[in-house]
């Protein structure tokens, strides 16, 4: 219990940011046509895809010779590579279509 | 030096992200909003590896540049091969990537970090989220490709479920309280629980509420993205994980809302049970059919035509063939819409990006609110591969367990036809009244086939 007090007490501005970047995305959201959904939730696929940054930072935090760890870390890069281009590629191709023709 | 403007670079990512995603809420501002956002994301990424301050042996360095290399290159070709009416199944791929490298990330520090419960708390939840979304995107990605098309139920899977998710919750929190259970062999038992759980908990959900459960997992892995952020203190990480979980979990209750079933209902399932169809399927009675050369007069002659597309249009790959028709009624002076049921297709919004694929102007598909009071002056209304969207038990028969959604009342105008390949039940499993309708005719067959028949029979006109 004491752990877990001390842990929040620690965190404070980090469980403030957390709890407002929550309404940032729940307003960002807010009010878009059902049009747009597919092509959101995609692009939203693709900004998760940042936790290829963290992937990327393990790795460079690693011993030469963890060969282990840096195989997985290897996976985590290609992965969240995949997540982050293919997310974005995949958004671009649908919203392409969304160019008025006049 | 380099550490402060590697901060301004997660700084002008975590503002690229929100501006960007903001901007993909508006048709007009949408694809410049995803660009700025991965403009944002390569910042991001360079600054991570090219700002990085303390000595790195150069193969680590090889090793990242060479996974880059191989993901973008995977990546790049996927996303541009693969077919429009495929990309749910894409996103969801996609999806289960991100959860599978932050629970490697996980699996890498725990040794590093086990003894410190500031650490652990984060590495624990990264491990638990990513991998509950990787099995679970993996699942839900082989039932919309089709491989894995029932919905598998297993006896009071909801308890089993219940059950689990305890456990693995339990044996992450015991693992951080609990100094004895801190060790590496109970990390592998809480991966392997979290996999199965993620398995079990897409295996009875049915196709129809995959977007659902695809939505929902995409807020999970923006999730176990902002544990990875907090473990590391990175501001980019925890502002687009964070984003991406609240959001990802409005559109779940959008889209939900969009059924009018609350989501618990779709994860513990009330839907395609055991007690659903039978009550609707005992009536029926007798249908009848329409020609396409008749259809095509019917048509012709009409002032108002609206067309209600359905998943079925777009496995048939026809959304070209009806663009032409749409084309043809127009030059002959109809008046031509497509009224877009919100979960119409596999996710809400696929059947306009499909819709727009074959360049039909956005100006003409009409949201449902919009469009159902239009039916009543409308001539003829051409279902396409659409079921459930257009099925008037929904408001009629409180048994049924579509009853309260929200329909396209096309039954208001004077001919409905509906276009199915044969008579079996949508993908809820329930009967159509709709068919029955003395002012309905069938009009059978697949989809393109049939319409490029109609096209070309408007043509001779």
């Amino acid at each position: 219990m004491e752990n877990i007090l001390a842990f929040i007490q620690e965190n404070i501005d980090m469980i403030y940011f957390i709890i407002l970047s929550i309404f940032v995305g729940v307003e960002v959201i807010g009010h878009v046509p059902t049009v747009l959904h597919t092509p959101l939730m995609s692009g939203a696929n693709a900004i998760h895809g940042v936790v290829i940054v963290g992937a990327i930072y393990v790795m460079l935090n690693l011993a030469s010779d963890d060969y282990v760890s840096l195989a997985l870390g290897f996976l985590a890069v290609l992965l969240g590579t995949l997540n982050v281009v293919g997310g974005f590629v995949v958004t671009d191709r649908m919203l392409e279509m969304f160019k008025k023709k006049k | 030096m380099n550490l402060s403007l590697l901060e301004i670079c997660y700084l002008i990512a975590s503002v690229t992200f929100v501006i960007g995603l903001k901007m993909m809420g508006n048709p007009k501002t949408a694809r410049k909003g995803n660009l700025i956002g991965a403009a944002g994301m390569t910042t991001a990424i360079l600054g991570t590896i090219l700002l990085h301050e303390g000595e790195v042996p150069g193969i680590i360095y090889g090793l990242i540049a060479l996974a880059i290399l191989i993901g973008t290159i995977a990546g790049w070709v996927t996303a541009r091969k693969v077919a429009m009416t495929k990309m749910p199944e894409l996103v969801s791929l996609f999806n289960g990537m991100g959860g599978a490298c932050a629970a490697l990330i996980s699996l890498i520090e725990y040794p590093h970090l086990s003894h410190d419960t500031a650490a652990l708390i984060p590495v624990l939840a990264g491990l638990i989220i990513g991998s509950v979304s990787f099995s679970g995107s993996m699942i839900a990605f082989l039932k919309l490709n089709g491989t894995m098309n029932k919905a598998i139920r297993i006896p009071s899977y909801n308890i089993i479920n219940t059950i689990l998710m305890i456990i693995t919750l339990g044996l992450g929190a015991m693992m951080v309280i609990n100094g004895d259970l801190n060790t590496t062999a109970f990390m592998y038992l809480l991966l392997a629980l979290s996999l199965l759980y993620g398995v079990l908990f897409v295996v009875p959900i049915g196709g129809a509420d995959m977007p659902v459960v695809i939505s929902l997992l995409n807020s999970f892995t923006g999730l176990a993205a902002a544990f990875g952020g907090f473990l590391y203190g990175n501001k980019a990480m925890l502002t687009g994980g964070i984003l991406v979980g609240s959001a990802g979990t409005l559109l779940t209750v959008i889209m939900c809302k969009a059924m009018n079933r609350p989501l618990s209902n779709v994860i513990f399932g009330a839907f395609g049970g055991g007690s659903a169809g039978v009550g609707a399927s005992a009536e029926g009675g007798t249908v009848k059919d329409i020609q396409v050369a008749d259809l095509a007069v019917l048509m012709n002659y009409s002032k108002k035509v609206i067309i209600v597309p359905g998943y079925g249009l777009a496995v048939a790959q026809a959304q070209h063939v009806i663009h032409e028709i749409e084309l043809i009624l127009e030059s002959r002076g109809v008046e031509v819409k497509y009224a877009i049921h919100p979960v119409a297709g596999r996710m809400p919004g696929h059947m306009n990006v499909l819709l727009a694929e074959s360049s039909v102007d956005y100006g003409k598909l009409a949201e449902m609110e919009e469009v159902n009071p239009e039916f009543a002056s409308t001539d003829v209304v051409l279902v396409v591969g659409a079921n459930d969207v257009v099925n008037p038990a929904a408001k009629t028969d409180p048994s049924s367990p579509i009853f309260g959604m929200p329909i396209l009342e096309v039954e208001n105008a004077t001919h409905i036809i509906v276009n199915k390949r044969s008579m079996s039940a949508g993908y809820a499993g329930i009967d159509n009244q709709l068919f029955y309708n003395p002012k309905t005719s069938m009009l059978f067959g697949d989809a393109k086939s049939v319409l490029t028949a109609l096209a070309n029979e408007l043509k001779s006109l």
